[in-house]
């Protein structure tokens, strides 16, 4: 008898249970799937399509699924893409070494030269003010700054210091160097800033106590810690500078090419499968950086 | 080994602003002491450490180390190392880096530099962890890494930011036990920043007792626990009762004391000539006994509030003739023959050299 009622009442429970839980294993996978469909929709299925058209043929006016390597052997093979690669790479290059040079001081700045926290969040705040425009407008306001007749050449002709406007201050690689360090400098700032904050300042004290100048503190302590912080802005900055085709356009006057400008090109000659073939050679290039960056300093403890 | 150094400290004030951390404390601390600068949070304590190392500026007065003042030295010119509070190793350092710092910052060699930081973690039983990250080590171990960080650069006084906080009960009075060790081989002066009574009575040869930026005793610790100066120190290095009063007779080196509620007191010592109108007295608490007092004002009889039994002894707290919460505490023994309960009344007695008078601090 005792048996029985202990079998019924487990299978009224056990019932109980199926009709209101779900196994826990499935409970995860639908806990994980929102992010999962979005990262499918708009990241994987792009890049996998991208990656699919780019062994695609075409013409003038169509494309014709394929499995071709022409484009690849196109983009590698041609002089203008190595060109236009190094151009891209030298923009990397001295953007990210004045950005960081520039967002580092700023950082340093607010986090150990600014007393009061408010303070630091209001100087904070105000670095991230031109981003409240967009773009495209802080790009082109530099152009009545350096054009021929602008601020800067009428400043210096009517002082006399020269007597011919200067023509490299706009459309060249000076401008466009200028606004994307002018864009980008915050992406720096900001991470530099976050890994500053978070060094105890009994660090500081204790290397002062060991005997060590302001100068050997930053060398020693203070730069090694920030490492991370550097190495997530780098990421930012190398990212941001290797996809840009609109500041490149704009501030060059087309008279530097940068990879995003020449993929931009080719899909308006309607050439998806070349921009394709493109695309993919950038990424794999951006991705290889990112892990070399991540090889050299260790950035989870910034996660 | 190294040579010591006479800690002399003289009318010195920290100012924030406008308030007053440490008002012009002046205190001599002999070569090769180990003093504790004993106070609750905010007494001015740390404060006091952090000048006499240099990493606070001194708004008035002077310090002195041996035979040079280093009121105005940077840290590392005043012979003096520090151990910050959570030892502030640097992380991204390995052991031996973390110790040789002080050196490379001074330029010495790379190779010489590590051979005498693996000494220092070799004194200091570490050298099997040497090239770890001070993250991998538990709290004991780099605590022992910051000590041998400090003691590197052969300082003449070593100064000690609350060490012991941040270990757990059973560690703490482990790693007393080894800093009391380490003071008296390498002979050096240490100065100790400690809120426990108890790790300061275990270690220093000076304890110094603050409160509210103020010097209220520096003595010997047996001098601070059987004769406090002050009411403060009395309560706060505990095992003593204090009683405010009145004073109705006063003699050469004996008052007479008498409290709100009509209980009277008598006791004796200190400086009982120089008060006049009121006065605070102190009572040991395990020299009180039941039973009635041999002369008048050594006693009183009041009812049991509470009873702790403790082991080895036994704590009541009595309240009645207008003290409140008087504590006494028995031996087991003595509790166990004649055992009271909660809400009786019984009296209480104590010798004539267990009430002492205290002094009041004079600004």
């Amino acid at each position: 008898m005792a048996t029985m009622t202990s079998s019924e009442t487990e299978k009224i429970e056990g019932g109980r249970a199926k009709s209101f839980r779900l196994p826990p294993a499935l409970i995860s996978y639908l806990q994980a799937a929102p992010l999962a469909l979005i990262l499918g929709a708009f990241l994987l299925l792009p890049i996998l399509m991208i990656t699919v058209v780019s062994f695609w043929d075409y013409d003038f006016a169509q494309m014709y699924p394929d499995f071709l390597t022409m484009n690849y052997a196109e983009t590698l093979g041609s002089w203008v893409t190595w060109k236009t690669y190094l151009n891209t790479l030298k923009f990397a290059f001295l953007v990210w070494a004045i950005t960081l040079f520039v967002g580092f001081w700023v950082a340093y700045f607010l986090a150990f030269h600014i007393r009061t926290t408010a303070m630091q969040m209001v100087l904070f705040l105000v670095c991230t003010v031109p981003f409240l425009t967009s773009n495209i407008i802080r790009m082109i306001s530099w152009i009545p700054v350096l054009g021929r007749n602008g601020l800067v050449n009428s400043t210096l002709i009517s002082s006399g210091i020269i007597s011919e406007p200067i023509e490299w201050l706009l459309y060249s690689d000076f401008a466009v160097v200028l606004a994307m360090v002018h864009l980008y400098t915050l992406f720096m700032v900001t991470p530099i800033f976050n890994t500053l904050m978070r060094i105890d300042r009994s660090l500081v004290e204790a290397a002062r106590d060991a005997g060590a100048t302001s100068w050997q503190t930053l060398t020693n302590v203070i730069i090694p810690l920030a490492k991370p912080g550097m190495a997530i802005g780098t990421i930012f900055v190398v990212t941001l500078v290797m996809a840009d085709f609109s500041t490149v356009q704009v501030m060059s006057g087309g008279q530097s090419a940068s990879v995003a400008l020449m993929m931009k090109n080719q899909m308006s000659l309607l050439q998806y499968p070349a921009a394709a073939a493109n695309a993919v050679v950038l990424l794999v290039l951006v991705l290889m950086m990112v892990a070399g960056i991540l090889r050299i300093v260790d950035i989870r403890k910034e996660l | 080994m190294s040579k010591a150094a006479e800690i002399d400290i003289v009318s010195v004030s920290k100012i924030y602003g406008t308030t007053t951390a440490v008002h012009a404390i002046s205190l001599k601390i002999p070569a090769g002491t180990y003093c504790c600068l004993l106070g609750p949070s905010g007494c001015g304590k740390t404060s006091t450490l952090r000048m006499i190392a240099g990493h606070e500026s001194i708004s008035s007065g002077d310090v002195r180390l041996g035979n040079t003042v280093v009121t105005d030295l940077p840290p590392a010119k005043r012979g003096t190392a520090m151990m910050f509070q959570s030892y502030a190793l640097f992380p991204h350092l390995d052991l031996v880096d973390n110790v040789a710092f002080s050196l490379k910052m001074k330029g010495v060699e790379k190779d010489e530099r590590r051979a005498k930081a693996l000494d220092m973690l070799r004194l200091m039983q570490l050298e099997a962890y040497a090239t770890r990250r001070p993250a991998q080590l538990s709290g004991g171990q780099q605590q022992r890494v910051a000590l041998a960080r400090a003691l590197i650069t052969d300082p003449e006084a070593l100064l000690l930011d609350e060490p012991l906080s941040a270990l757990d009960p059973f560690l703490k009075i482990r790693m007393r036990a080894e800093l009391k060790k380490l003071q008296t081989s390498l002979g050096i002066t240490f100065v100790h920043v400690t809120h426990s009574q108890e790790e300061a009575m275990a270690l220093a040869d000076l304890i110094v007792v603050m409160n509210d930026g103020r010097i209220e005793q520096a003595a010997h610790p047996r001098v601070v626990f059987e004769k406090p100066a002050t009411a403060f120190v009395a309560r706060f290095m505990g095992d003593h009762n204090v009683i405010s009063g009145r004073i109705t007779r006063s003699e050469a080196d004996e008052l007479m004391l008498s409290v709100p509620a009509g209980g009277e007191f008598l006791a004796t010592g200190g400086d009982a000539a120089g008060l006049t109108d009121t006065a605070d007295i102190a009572v040991r608490t395990d020299h009180v006994r039941i039973g009635e007092p041999s002369e008048k004002g050594l006693g009183f009889t009041g009812s049991v509030t509470n009873i702790e039994y403790r082991g080895s002894s036994v704590k009541l707290s009595v309240s009645g003739a207008g003290v409140e919460d008087f504590t006494a505490i028995l031996s087991d023994t003595e509790f166990f023959a004649n055992p009271v309960k909660a809400g009786e009344a019984i009296p209480l007695s104590w010798n004539r050299e267990d009430a002492i008078v205290l002094g009041r601090l004079r600004n």
